[in-house]
């Protein structure tokens, strides 16, 4: 479980989050939703520490993230993994030297065994027959599925993913998002899943938080989402044609 | 001024994390090997071609510029070593190195930290700042002084085959002036001057690389920073470090 507790956040006096408190999950696909520049993705880079917060404090199982210091962040980023929006995989390394790369810095393990473990998590992602390509000639799907198999190589306990659809074509983002939602379920992981994606959504959305210009103005899940009366909120959800349609209808 | 202080303050920080314990060594070292190649093993080419033309062009204007009779003709042999070796091999490289070398250690960087490899590195609990610049300093420090081996090397005999067939100086006469009054001290001279400045140029350039903030178009931006300020800084380290070690 992972709870934020009123977190804001500026940048040069600018205010980008704004008083955030959210719990968040085991075992789900919690996701954040919100219009591009909310501060999504500020939000997520605030839980696992790449950006200090301003004010408010973070509990990962009830330890204190915001008062640990630089040692134990460090113990405590071995349990998380991440997914970042344009994949970050090392370009100068190949598919399996990517995934590898966490197991090198932090595991104790032969290089059999790294090699096994390796080839189990490109497995469960379905990349076959790719350990010696480099990113450059991987597609947009598969180098997520590839920054995924690196993210869970040292079996996370929490899972964080800024976008993981974004630049994909709505079929790859199905496969990507059930793969999120199966290994998250397999791993009994607290997955955060940063989105402005409606299907993704609806398919995954066991506990949503919508994020409006930096504060949190509703949460819920996806089976209230439709019916909520909160007007931001349906601008977001009902801003293409299909959805308000599918509302209008829905509603007589 | 105030921007320059806190730069300069928040690049004493990151080479503080640069020298922190490494992790893992045997990381670190393959790392290094593979910087040795890039940036080391594939300047040789450049840092070639320029002494030598350099070399024949210090030669030639010696040449012309004492034609007097009064002169023993050796002393452009003499003219030409002590050139290449107080100046030329150790700044003349050094500035091409800072072009080559410093341009393209703040892309590298750069493009890591705006396609959130950085981020990603630190997420794993990596010390991104170690990982990636420690290496790249280790290897510019390590190789540079072959470099200017190299460049010292290719820059007299290039002095010697142009010099000899434009007719300026005879072989001998070349040969006689290059051993003439020799002070070896003059090549420690360079090897220290270039350590000094592969570390200048390395450090400044991963400073710039390290700290880009949006796209790739700052990542050029901070390209042409690294260049311009490794350049300006290497050629003030030059005049003290001239001052302090030969006088
Ligand atoms: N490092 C930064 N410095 C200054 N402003 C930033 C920085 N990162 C993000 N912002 C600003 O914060 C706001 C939220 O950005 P972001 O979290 O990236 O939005 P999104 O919801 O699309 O992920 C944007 O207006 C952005 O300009
Ligand atoms: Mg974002």
């Amino acid at each position: 479980m992972i709870r934020a507790e009123h977190i804001s956040k500026s940048f040069a006096g600018r205010r980008v989050l704004t008083d955030i408190s959210a719990i968040f999950e085991p075992g789900k696909t919690n996701l954040i939703i919100g219009k591009s520049g909310s501060g999504k993705t500020v939000f997520l880079k605030c839980l696992v520490g790449l950006l200090d917060v301003d004010e408010g404090e973070i509990y990962y199982n009830d330890v204190p993230f915001t008062r640990l210091d630089f040692r134990g962040k460090k113990e405590l980023r071995k349990q998380m993994g991440m997914l970042f929006q344009g994949s970050a995989l090392f370009d100068s390394m190949t598919v399996e030297e990517n995934v590898r790369f966490p197991l090198d810095m932090f595991s104790g393990m032969s290089h059999q065994e790294k090699i096994d473990r390796v080839n189990f998590c490109l497995d469960r992602v379905n990349i076959v027959d790719s350990n010696r390509l480099f990113p450059s000639e991987l597609s947009g799907g598969m180098k997520k599925r590839v920054a995924i198999a690196r993210a869970i190589v040292l079996k996370p306990k929490f899972l964080f993913c800024d976008e993981p659809n974004s630049g994909l074509d709505p079929k790859t983002s199905i496969v990507i998002d059930e793969l999120i939602r199966e290994i998250t379920s397999e791993l009994r992981m607290t997955t955060i899943v940063n989105t402005h994606d409606m299907n993704s959504v609806m398919e995954n959305g066991e506990k949503i938080i919508f994020i409006e210009e930096g504060e949190k103005c509703w949460e819920g899940n996806r089976n209230e989402i439709l019916k909520s009366d909160c007007s931001k909120l349906n601008d977001f959800v009902f801003a293409n044609s299909l959805a308000r349609q599918l509302k209008d209808s829905s509603g007589q | 001024m105030f921007r320059f202080l806190s730069g300069l303050g928040s690049y004493c920080m990151l080479l503080g994390k640069v020298f922190a314990r490494p992790e893992k060594h045997s990381i670190y070292y393959r790392q290094t090997m593979k910087e040795l190649v890039t940036l080391g093993l594939r300047s040789i080419g450049i840092v070639t071609i320029i002494s030598f033309f350099m070399g024949a062009v210090i030669t030639l204007q010696t040449a012309y510029n004492t034609e007097n009779p009064i002169y023993p003709t050796y002393l452009i042999g003499l003219g030409a070593r002590d050139s290449i070796l107080l100046e030329f091999s150790s700044t003349i490289v050094a500035l091409i190195l800072a072009g080559k070398v410093g341009s393209n250690i703040a892309s590298e960087i750069g493009t890591m930290r705006v396609t959130e490899q950085i981020d990603a590195l630190e997420l794993m609990g990596v010390n991104s700042a170690s990982y990636i610049i420690l290496p790249k300093v280790v290897a510019t420090v390590i190789f540079n002084p072959f470099l200017t081996l190299i460049s010292i090397i290719t820059g007299i005999a290039g002095g010697w085959i142009v010099g000899t067939s434009a007719g300026v100086i005879t072989s001998q006469d070349y040969i006689y002036g290059i051993q003439y009054a020799f002070i070896p001290y003059y090549i420690t001279y360079a090897l220290i001057k270039t350590v000094i400045f592969a570390f200048i140029i390395s450090t400044i350039s991963a400073y710039q690389g390290y700290n880009v903030e949006g796209g790739s178009l700052e990542v050029g931006r901070a390209s042409t920073k690294a260049v311009v300020y490794s350049s300006v800084t290497l050629l003030l380290f030059n005049v003290i470090l001239t001052q302090l070690l030969l006088s």
